[in-house]
């Protein structure tokens, strides 16, 4: 049986939905985009341009859900398939956008770098449990202007694993999707292969701004997957209740969902977030609340009571180190996304609300994620019934290290994290020169960076997404790319 | 207790409509407007800034204070002569072109309305000429900048720039604030200030109009 976590019943789920579809269409919200405007009043929308205010109808909306897919998949740069968003499949990809780098060598924050993020891309590309790339971080070393697409760019480069991206202006999405379009040859191949998925966030309180709301718009027109990042704030910029929070997230949500979809039906969607609660003594959004993980999982169970793909900002940290919190944050966040069944788990590697990325706590985090992969394959009979010849055997040997039972089901049982858990004898640990998690994270990130092969994308195409990202760069005066992104 | 000390005191616990009360209390009782202001109004909400500051208690203990304070302030203002309406000074503030981030920007327009300054909020998505024309128009002496976007950074310095070339630099002072920016760049760009939280804000501000 797979074990699984619910918070909410089916009765207050179709509670939450109703009340957040009549937000919609009694109330309405604001969407300030005139072309948005546009497609939901030909749609059959009640708009106020003046006003930039919309109210949806039920119709629209049970259009939208009737034509969003039911889950999809995302193919490596080399056209391979690696990710399965459907059903309660679970995928981990590390947390994106990160301000700042936790220097492993030095324990101090500062700006990260080409160098690094390239060193990103080398480690994520060997871990088994996180399934794709996200850009992670922002190398502080190219113009502002490309600090988005610019990680896109290395990350193609450099990785062949699907990424989980975004864009924070209207105009980088060109680049973003033409540097999509050198790799996958055409608009239709890309079409046929998602490569990335696009975080587009409304602006909670119930309103879409210019830049996300065209966003959406621009990603539906290439067929490129967009997850909906609605962040409700409980007893901020949100009801300070978790059902009302979760009313508020519905009815943001719904409103992208139908925008996508009038742009173009059938685009890939998944329903996510990022909510989370206020906390009023520091003023801060902490990710690893409980009641912010009990939020993402229920807004996940309403996702698939709609039969929409879902995706959270859940196995992540707000500690300023990698210190017990960040393990403990993390691992609940993981540990629930994984019961609750979400699809694409955004978080891994990501402290200090969502502001500070660590490549130590990456590693640590993959096997935080491999744990919660195991636990969600369940507990199932394996060759153990009847169990009379195993005890028997058990009895007449004094132990069953070799016997058949043991060699047939042993790998596929027992999942063996390592080497950063340590599960090694005092003893051992002390003759292995007493390394501390950092030491062994640090050790597992140079073991995988010697590991990494270059992506095998052809040359022709790496020289093309050099030659576009260049161009870009050029427009805001960097003639050259940093040396190192090569 | 006496009438002013517990005005203050219903200040302090957020209590509006017992602040409107004592405030017509106070006033029929014959003190005057300033000395309700100062004895009752602003020492109320110093006692609360300052717990604040303290961390004894939190934002939305601050916005009641403030809400009764206006409560009490509105029933004041008519007595006092146009030029004599008591205010602290006047701060724009606003989120910078491309960025929608606002929830920063805001919690800072609301302690600084808390702590008896005039804030101008532009909102979010604010064009530089617009921060630098309002300030101008409106007299105000500080400009306060909000991004939270590696891509919207620049966009502080274009408003440095342009109080630079309208010869503006240090009449206007310019403090910014966000996750993205920092003490270095504020220095970099040419900023007065730069501010990691709102209470930070409040200070500076403070600093700048030389009141405590
Ligand atoms: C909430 C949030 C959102 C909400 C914003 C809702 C709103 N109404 O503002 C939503 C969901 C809409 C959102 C959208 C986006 N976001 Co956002 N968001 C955040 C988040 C999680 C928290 C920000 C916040 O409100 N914090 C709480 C407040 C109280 O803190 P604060 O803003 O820092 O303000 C305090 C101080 O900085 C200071 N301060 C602030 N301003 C000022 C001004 C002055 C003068 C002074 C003195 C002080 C001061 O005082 C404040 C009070 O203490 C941050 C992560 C983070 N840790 O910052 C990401 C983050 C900033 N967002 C990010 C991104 C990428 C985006 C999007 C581009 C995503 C997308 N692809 O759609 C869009 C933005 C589009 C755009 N053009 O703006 C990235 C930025 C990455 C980067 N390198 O720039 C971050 C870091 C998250 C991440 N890792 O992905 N976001």
């Amino acid at each position: 049986m797979r074990p699984t976590v619910a918070f909410l019943n089916r009765e207050l789920i179709e509670r939450i939905v109703a009340e957040g579809r009549d937000i919609l269409c009694r109330m309405g919200i604001a969407i300030h985009n005139p072309a948005a405007l546009k497609l939901l009043s030909d749609g059959g929308a009640v708009v106020d341009v003046s006003r930039h205010h919309v109210r949806f109808t039920s119709d629209l909306i049970d259009r939208a859900l009737g034509s969003a897919p039911k889950g999809f998949k995302l193919y490596d740069v080399m056209g391979e398939e690696a990710v399965d968003l459907s059903g309660d499949r679970v995928n981990y990809t590390p947390g994106s956008a990160a301000l700042n780098f936790l220097d492993g060598a030095t324990g101090l924050m500062r700006r990260p770098t080409t160098a690094d993020y390239i060193r990103y891309v080398r480690i994520v590309s060997g871990m088994p449990h996180i399934a794709s790339q996200s850009t992670a971080f922002i190398p502080g070393d190219v113009h502002e202007k490309i600090s988005d697409s610019y990680r896109l760019y290395l990350s193609l480069l450099h990785g062949e694993k699907p990424v989980v991206t975004g864009t924070f202006t209207i105009d980088s999405f060109e680049i973003m999707k033409d540097l999509q379009l050198a790799v996958r040859g055409s608009e239709a191949a890309l079409k046929a292969k998602p490569l990335t998925v696009f975080s587009c966030c409304p602006t909670s309180p119930l309103k879409w701004s210019t830049v996300t709301s065209q966003n959406v718009i621009d990603c539906a027109r290439y067929h490129i997957p967009v997850e909906f990042v609605a962040m409700p704030l409980s007893g901020f910029i949100a009801p300070v209740t978790l059902v009302g929070t979760l009313i508020q997230h519905t009815a943001e949500t719904l409103s992208g969902i139908v925008l996508s979809q009038l742009a173009n039906p059938g685009t890939p969607i998944l329903y996510g977030g990022s909510p989370a609660i206020f906390d009023v003594r520091y003023e801060t959004t902490p990710m690893g609340a409980v009641e912010t993980e009990m939020i993402d999982c229920a807004y996940a169970e309403i996702g698939k009571y709609l039969g929409l793909p879902t995706q959270a900002y859940i196995a992540l940290s707000d500690a300023k180190q990698l210190d017990a919190q960040a393990g403990l944050e993390t691992s609940m966040g993981a540990t629930l996304a994984a019961l609750a069944g979400i699809n694409n788990i955004s978080g891994p590697g990501m402290l200090d609300f969502e502001s500070c990325f660590s490549l130590e706590k990456l590693v640590v985090d993959n096997e935080i994620c491999g744990m919660t992969l195991r636990m969600i394959q369940g507990i199932e009979p394996k060759g153990d019934f009847p169990s009379l010849g195993h005890f028997t055997e058990l009895v007449r040997e004094g132990h069953l290290l070799i016997s058949k039972h043991t060699r047939r089901y042993r790998q596929e049982e027992i999942h063996l994290p390592g080497p950063v858990i340590d599960r090694a004898n005092r003893s051992r640990w002390a003759e292995e020169g007493s390394k501390t998690l950092m030491e062994r994270a640090s050790a597992e990130i140079n073991r995988l960076e010697a590991a990494y092969t270059p992506s095998r994308l052809p040359d022709d195409v790496k020289g093309e997404l050099t030659r576009l990202m260049t161009a870009e760069a050029r427009r805001y005066g960097m003639d050259k790319l940093p040396r190192e992104s090569r | 207790m006496d009438l002013l000390a517990n005005l203050s005191q219903s200040l302090q616990d957020g209590d509006d409509e017992k602040v409107a009360a004592l405030t017509k209390e106070a006033l029929a009782a014959g003190m005057s407007a300033k000395q309700i202001l100062d004895n009752a109004l602003i020492s109320g909400m110093t006692v609360i800034g300052n717990r604040f500051k303290a961390h004894e208690i939190f934002l939305p203990d601050v916005l009641l204070s403030a809400r009764a304070m206006y409560a009490g302030l509105e029933l004041l203002k008519p007595l006092f002569l146009k030029d004599d309406i008591p205010s602290r000074g006047k701060v724009v503030v606003g989120t910078v072109q491309g960025d929608l981030h606002d929830i920063g920007k805001n919690l800072v327009s609301i302690m600084l309305k808390g702590a008896g300054y005039e804030v101008i909020d532009l909102g979010n998505d604010v064009p530089p000429e617009r921060f630098v024309d309002t300030a101008v128009a409106q007299g105000a002496a500080i400009i306060g900048l909000s991004a939270l976007l590696t891509t919207t950074m620049p966009v502080m310095s274009q408003v440095a720039a342009l109080l630079k070339e309208r010869g503006l630099t240090g009449r206007i002072k310019l403090i910014i604030g966000g996750a993205p920016v920092s003490d270095a760049y504020a220095r970099e760009i040419g900023a007065d200030a730069y501010g990691f939280d709102a209470v930070k804000a409040v200070e500076i501000v403070d600093r700048f109009l030389m009141r405590q």
